[in-house]
């Protein structure tokens, strides 16, 4: 699927979630939070840079994971993201939909 | 407004007993509504309460007598150890799929906003008093409090 987000045409899955990696920049990840009403402050990017690496580094997110993180406690990642926030997030960061249960 | 359209709003989730895979399946339950963006309180009755007790939620244990999926003769699982070897296999795969033991799985829970709530009824069948239990709980409910807890479009009810 395609989608126009911040002026650019990009590769998505049915949920939105971007199938390109190399397609995102910060516009992008802006634009999908703004959808998902969550304005970004430098705390948010902070977190996204964080699962954008943990993506690279091909290790698989879940919540107990992020709160091992050192980078946001678990309290404070849903109040960043607070409906579903590791969905949420990593959608935002251009990364695939998180598998985990826990 | 709060037109019900199906929607999944708030679990409310019963845990009534204390072993190791019925409170796993409460837990996991409640996190993955979180985790959803649903609401979830967990409501702790009768054996359930063992799993928010500070001296025993770290001892619970599998059943391995009365569960056929266990695929043991029902005699063998009763024979001294059986539970314990069957408790230390299970801790194991969970970690190795990285599923915290249930005092750390607590505090998720309580981090990522679900509510733990002890039964009135269970604490003074028990004799447990408050500070028996888990520090983080939300506090010590009714039946019928806790229903009014679930008031709302979307609520489901879970006994586990």
């Amino acid at each position: 699927m395609e989608k126009t987000i911040a002026n650019t045409v990009l590769k998505v899955n049915e949920e939105g979630y971007l199938t390109d990696f190399s397609q995102w920049n910060q516009e992008v990840g802006s634009a999908i939070a703004q959808e998902a009403n969550i304005g970004m402050t430098a705390r948010h990017w902070e977190v996204i840079a964080y699962l954008q690496r943990e993506f690279k580094n091909e290790v698989p997110l879940s919540i107990r994971r992020i709160g091992k993180s050192g980078v946001v406690d678990i309290k404070e990642f849903y109040q960043l993201f607070p409906m579903a926030p590791l969905k949420t997030a990593s959608k935002i960061a251009g990364i695939p939909k998180p598998v985990s249960c826990i | 407004m709060s037109q019900d359209n199906g929607e999944v709003r708030k679990m409310m989730i019963i845990l009534s007993k204390a072993t190791l895979e019925n409170v796993y399946a409460a837990f996991v339950l409640a996190n993955g509504a979180r985790m959803e963006g649903i609401e979830a309180e967990l409501f702790f009755t009768f054996f359930g309460l063992e799993a928010v007790h500070k001296k025993k939620l770290e001892h619970l244990h599998v059943a391995t007598v009365g569960n056929p999926a266990m695929h043991m003769p029902t005699m063998l699982g009763g024979l001294p150890g059986m539970e314990a070897l069957a408790t230390h296999m299970m801790k194991k795969e969970m970690e190795r799929i990285d599923m915290p033991d249930v005092h750390e799985f607590l505090d998720i829970l309580k981090a990522s906003g679900v509510k733990l709530w002890a039964c009135k009824l269970a604490m003074d069948m028990f004799h447990y008093k408050r500070e028996d239990l888990y520090d983080d709980m939300d506090g010590v409910l009714t039946v019928g409090d806790f229903y009014k807890q679930g008031t709302g479009a979307g609520t489901h009810m879970l006994f586990v």
